[in-house]
């Protein structure tokens, strides 16, 4: 099963690396918010800096939105879905696979945004091991909401407007707990950021056991 | 009850100009009516002000139950969802669908009547640290995608699957976003108010007031749900049939086009 998932994971990495659209696109869209965000704050250091982590967070789900739709109309587009199942993998290898593509490459998407928060928000960096912690289990668990919200949408004609309606509400927790660990970590408020850690790892987990159990459904229909 | 539902619903598809009403409906319409006639006068005038809130917590009155409507409705959708993947039948199906209607609109309801009281109460129409508002929010946005969904045309075996899934997900998902909600809040205004309520200070006829409120909308949302799924079984019907009906049509046409070009080329 783990051999699968790789399998599967590596195909959509290759894709990804040749076509360039997560570096070419999401990551210039993504620095865009941030720029947005400046702007809409009136570019006011102390108010940048006190709600980084919440607009780094924000501008991870819009990204993440479009990451996953990119990930999945490349697979309707060519009917991938099919040859998937027929390939005898198992679903729940396919869910992993793809979750864990769509985790490194949002990663990486994280890591661009993260450079640039620091430069145009200027937070201070209290405790680096808090952050990298919650950016990969919140990163987790938005990749496994989003690839089982990503492949149910895929098959339908109004699926750039559908999937955001339905992912988003979901994801409030992981906006909720990753911004307040990352609060935390930035200084900005006195909270307990392990804590919330916590219940990002909570709510991951339920996403990739559900989303490894359903998947099989998911794939069958569509 | 399954067998009368899903039978009176296929009674009602035989007879195509037949109501979407039957006895056990028009007794539950008369009794939610009659309910409503006189929950009215008890809401507005015969149960007392409250000593601290005056007439404000007459809205109490709508609000408990519209909220108490909006979390069953969800529960029956969540049961339906996951009958609907373990049974495969549409019955199930349409039940989960039609409670999630009925849920949203409460849930709605609940939410507003909740502003225009936290407004003179509160001082604010929205309050971002109460709990209950925030993650009942959240939960009207998930069902109302939830509806979008839905409405997507589809093959109603898909459809029914892909809603299911979005159904259930968003059942697993209630707790986690409440308690984060909780967390993220940390102090309520909400929960006074509801220990208030709870308190035996409570007084009588207001306490009385609410729970009749509670059974005459459960009996509301009963007729509502029946009416709701019987719609939603006809649509189905009305689907399934359609196509056949439309092709035997042509099919006469057609017929009647051959006998037509065969008669003329006779005279």
């Amino acid at each position: 099963m783990w051999r699968e998932a790789r399998l599967v994971a590596s195909k959509d990495l290759r894709i990804e690396l040749r076509s360039r659209v997560g570096l070419g696109q999401v990551a210039p869209f993504a620095v865009l918010v941030l720029v947005l965000f400046g702007f809409a704050l009136s570019g006011d250091t102390r108010t940048l800096r006190t709600y980084t982590g919440g607009l780094f967070w924000v501008t991870v789900l819009f990204s993440a939105v479009l990451a996953i739709q990119r990930a999945f109309s490349i697979e309707s587009a060519d009917g991938n879905r099919d040859a998937l199942r027929m390939s005898g993998m198992e679903p729940a290898a396919i869910f992993l696979g793809k979750a864990a593509a769509l985790v490194l490459q949002l990663l990486a998407l994280e890591v661009v945004l993260g450079a640039a928060v620091l430069i145009l928000y200027d937070p201070d960096l209290d405790s680096p091991g808090l952050i990298a912690a919650t950016a990969l289990v919140a990163t987790v668990g938005v990749a496994a909401a989003g690839t089982i919200y990503g492949v149910l949408a895929a098959g339908l004609r109004v699926r750039e407007t559908i999937l955001p309606i339905l992912l988003l509400p979901v994801l409030a927790p992981v906006l909720i707990g990753a911004t307040r660990a990352f609060d935390d970590a930035l200084g900005a408020a006195a909270v307990d950021g392990w804590n919330w850690l916590g219940l990002l790892a909570l709510a991951a987990s339920i996403y990739v056991a559900f989303g490894a159990l359903a998947f099989g459904v998911l794939l069958e229909d569509s | 009850m399954n067998t009368v539902k899903t039978d009176s619903a296929a009674s009602t598809v035989t007879d195509p100009v037949g109501s979407t009403s039957s006895r056990g409906t028009r007794v539950l319409g008369a009794l939610s009516l009659v309910g409503i006639a006189f929950l009215i006068p008890l809401a507005f005038w015969w149960s007392p002000a409250d000593s601290d809130q005056r007439d404000l917590v007459r809205i109490m009155y709508v609000h408990v139950p519209s909220a108490w409507l909006a979390y069953a409705a969800f529960t029956i959708t969540a049961v339906g969802s996951a009958m609907y993947l373990w049974k495969r039948s549409l019955w199930w199906d349409l039940v989960a669908a039609s409670a999630a209607e009925i849920g949203v609109l409460f849930c709605a309801i609940a939410l507003f009547t909740g502003s225009i009281w936290g407004r003179p109460t509160w001082g604010t129409y929205w309050e971002w640290t109460d709990v209950r508002i925030v993650t009942t929010l959240v939960l009207l946005l998930m069902y109302i995608g939830y509806l979008a969904l839905r409405r997507v045309a589809a093959d109603p075996h898909q459809r029914s699957q892909r809603a299911a899934i979005v159904g259930l997900i968003g059942v697993l998902n209630i707790p986690i976003v409440r308690f984060s909600v909780d967390w993220w809040a940390n102090r309520t205004l909400h929960q006074k108010a509801t220990v208030q309520v709870g308190d035996t200070q409570i007084d009588g006829l207001m306490l009385f007031t609410l729970m009749f409120s509670l059974v005459v909308s459960t009996v509301l949302f009963a007729w509502m749900l029946v009416h709701r799924f019987r719609i939603a079984w006809l649509e189905e019907q009305v689907e399934a049939h359609g196509l056949e009906a439309a092709l035997a049509d042509r099919r006469a046409e057609a017929e009647r086009g051959v006998d037509r070009a065969v008669g003329g080329a006779v005279s």
